[in-house]
């Protein structure tokens, strides 16, 4: 059956792209151009079209709520850009999203604040909130090991998620990008740090609220760090100058892991796994179904 | 309340710097390494620039004056009231925890209010109780807090008592008991396996901290929530009791208490009585000599019966106390010691 652009479009996302056969991970790179243009080039290369609006408008359905999961524990620095989060902003602006309809969230909102994004709860304008303005749901959601509180950040405002962590070390879980990203959205992830967040990491992800609300992680490394994180540490930071784009966290999360051990190596350092730092739980995440991390069903797409 | 509420944030104790603001937690035998702006494994212990700090001194978010019994301490002050206090935080996650709402959440998760040790002791002498139990959640992760409460309590002639799963390390429990009066651990199983799959801990260290309680001095009792299916079985009731018996003695309080599903075990039913009752036989024929049924009200094995003629030296129902039936500590029939604080 061959379909239209149109028809394609129409389609639900997760029927429209080749997911179940090979994950696609989109790496653009070109630091000088700032995040708007290398936003654009990472999302119409992603979604195979030429229009920077048109793969929001196929991300998120018309009366859609979005909430953009950011990552700011690490401060300025550390965190995921203010400057990336504008220009989602902006493009889902001009995809139709209603301001009122975009919320920037996190764990804290002085976690926001520390990043340099203006917590505000009002109406009728994007909101940045943390997850103490709405609290958690007071009924647990228990998937494989892990049973937690859902932030309602989560369960009752947003319809959608992008999930826009950052690609950094973690120096219990290994690295941390789009799977570790949401234990920003439960309230105990303090319970899921031992044995390297191997299975939490990913028996978190697989709870339905957020693996069915999430549609695409788009992982900020324009700045990227290789050893020392998950606090910012500059002297391990270097200028990647990139994004990552994938549907698929795992292949996101394999993808990243593996710049991460390229640099690892060009600055002397042992693997992860000579640290004792091996990222386990994406393979467990594979394993749970989340998605792909065998390098011959990941789509590498450099642009 | 917001997590930096400075009312609540003490520097805290039992922790080492290292490199590039990274700390080292060593209150508990978890020894949480914890990067800047995180926090350990109990939530409620924070590095922030490379200094730690305890987020809930004073921060007290359950508050009751129960029957001393209710602990459950039976030789200790019976018939007495506890002003019985908690914090967020623990540093274990048993899937069977009665109270998970506030020991599993991190504290601005949860209602709390302010209550500074010196009012801490001052209200729980105008309630009329004999002492301050640091109970409900784990007061090992709010050491600070409570180590202070029990000064105050001690200047104001009030005693403190301690409910706890015993994971900590040796030196904060040296001090602990220096400062306390008494110390109820819940010893959650006599294997591995269950520690490592139902508590996420380890049971060598809590068997460490049983030995270093009694070789204190201070009073202490022992909680064995019998888990069905789980912690159960005969060999494992005659492992513990023989192991009681050899590092503690025979005269040790052991209560095996009944278990109701709860948070992450709502899948397994209460414990069957004739568990508890088996539990208890065997303790006995091993030679423990108080021995207890737990969260049965009624229950003859609530009462504490003389080991030499079997007198009932405490009557007790449910949280209730009849004849104390002791004259200096001793049975009024035999005039056999019956160790603990009794008055």
């Amino acid at each position: 059956m061959r379909l239209s652009r149109r028809q394609f479009s129409a389609l639900p996302l997760a029927a429209a792209l080749p997911a179940a056969k090979r994950s696609r991970v989109v790496i653009a790179r070109q630091a000088k151009s700032g995040y708007g243009p290398l936003l654009d080039r990472a999302m119409m290369a992603y979604f195979d079209c030429d229009d920077p609006v048109e793969p929001w408008r196929r991300l998120v359905r018309p009366g859609e709520t979005v909430g953009l999961k950011v990552n700011c524990l690490a401060g300025k620095g550390g965190s995921t850009s203010v400057a990336l989060v504008e220009a989602v902003t902006e493009r889902l602006r001009q995809a139709g999203v209603a301001q009122d309809k975009i919320v920037i969230w996190d764990r804290l909102s002085e976690d926001l604040e520390s990043a340099g994004f203006r917590p505000s709860n009002r109406g009728g304008r994007i909101r940045c909130i943390g997850n103490e303005v709405l609290g958690y749901e007071s009924e647990l959601t228990i998937s494989g090991s892990a049973g937690s509180l859902l932030a309602r950040t989560l369960t009752r405002l947003c319809d959608v998620v992008i999930n826009l962590p950052v690609l950094k070390d973690h120096g219990i879980v290994g690295v941390t990008m789009a799977l570790k990203n949401m234990f920003g959205a439960i309230h105990n992830p303090n319970k899921y740090h031992p044995n390297g967040g191997d299975p939490y990491v990913a028996d978190v992800y697989a709870m339905p609220a957020i693996r069915k609300k999430v549609r695409l992680a788009i992982c900020d490394a324009m700045t990227a760090q290789y050893e020392g994180g998950p606090t910012y540490m500059p002297q391990w930071c270097w200028p990647f100058g990139g994004l990552l784009v994938a549907e698929d966290p795992v292949a996101l999360d394999a993808t990243g892991w593996r710049i991460i051990e390229q640099k690892r190596a060009e600055m002397g350092l042992k693997p992860l796994r000579a640290t004792g730092r091996e990222p386990r739980y994406i393979a467990t995440a594979a394993a749970r179904g989340l998605g792909t991390n065998l390098a011959e069903r990941i789509e590498r797409l450099e642009v | 309340m917001a997590a930096g509420d400075s009312r609540f944030i003490v520097e805290a104790r039992y922790y080492q710097k290292l490199p590039h603001r990274k700390i080292k937690c060593v209150l508990c035998p978890r020894e949480c390494v914890i990067d800047d702006r995180e926090r350990g494994y109990c939530g409620v212990r924070e590095n922030r620039g490379g200094t730690y700090y305890t987020l809930v001194h004073s921060r007290v978010c359950a508050l009751h004056v129960d029957p001393i019994e209710k602990k459950p301490f039976f030789h200790f002050l019976p018939g007495t009231l506890a002003f019985s206090i908690a914090t967020a935080g623990c540093n274990v996650n048993c899937k069977m925890c009665q109270n998970w709402e506030i020991s599993q959440v991190r504290p601005e998760q949860v209602e709390s209010r302010y209550l500074p040790p010196a009012e801490c002791a001052a209200l729980a002498r105008q309630s009329g109780s004999r002492s301050i139990a640091y109970t409900y959640s784990e007061p090992v992760v709010f050491i600070e807090y409570m180590l202070d409460c029990a000064d105050e309590a001690r200047r104001a002639g009030v005693r403190s008592v301690v409910v706890s799963g015993g994971y900590i390390k040796s030196e904060p429990l040296a001090e602990l008991c220096r400062r306390v009066d008494a110390i109820k651990i819940d010893l959650k199983a006599f294997s591995q396996k269950f520690y490592s799959e139902i508590v996420n801990g380890e049971l060598k260290p809590v068997l460490e901290a049983l030995v270093q309680i009694r070789k204190s001095g201070i009073w202490s009792e022992i909680v064995y929530l019998v888990v069905p299916t789980l912690n159960d079985s005969d060999a494992e009731f005659r492992e513990l009791a023989k192991w009681i018996k050899g590092n503690l003695g025979a005269d040790m309080p052991v209560h095996f208490s009944r278990f109701h599903p709860e948070y992450l075990l709502k899948n397994l039913p209460a414990t069957p009585l004739g568990t508890l009752e088996r539990a208890r036989a065997i303790a006995q024929a091993e030679g423990l000599e108080y021995v207890y049924i737990g969260n049965v009200p009624g229950h003859p094995a609530e009462k504490t019966y003389c080991p030499k003629c079997r007198n009932v030296v405490v009557d007790r129902t449910g949280y209730s106390i009849g004849r104390l039936d002791l004259q200096k500590g001793r049975c009024r029939r035999c005039g056999h010691l019956v160790p603990g604080v009794w008055g």
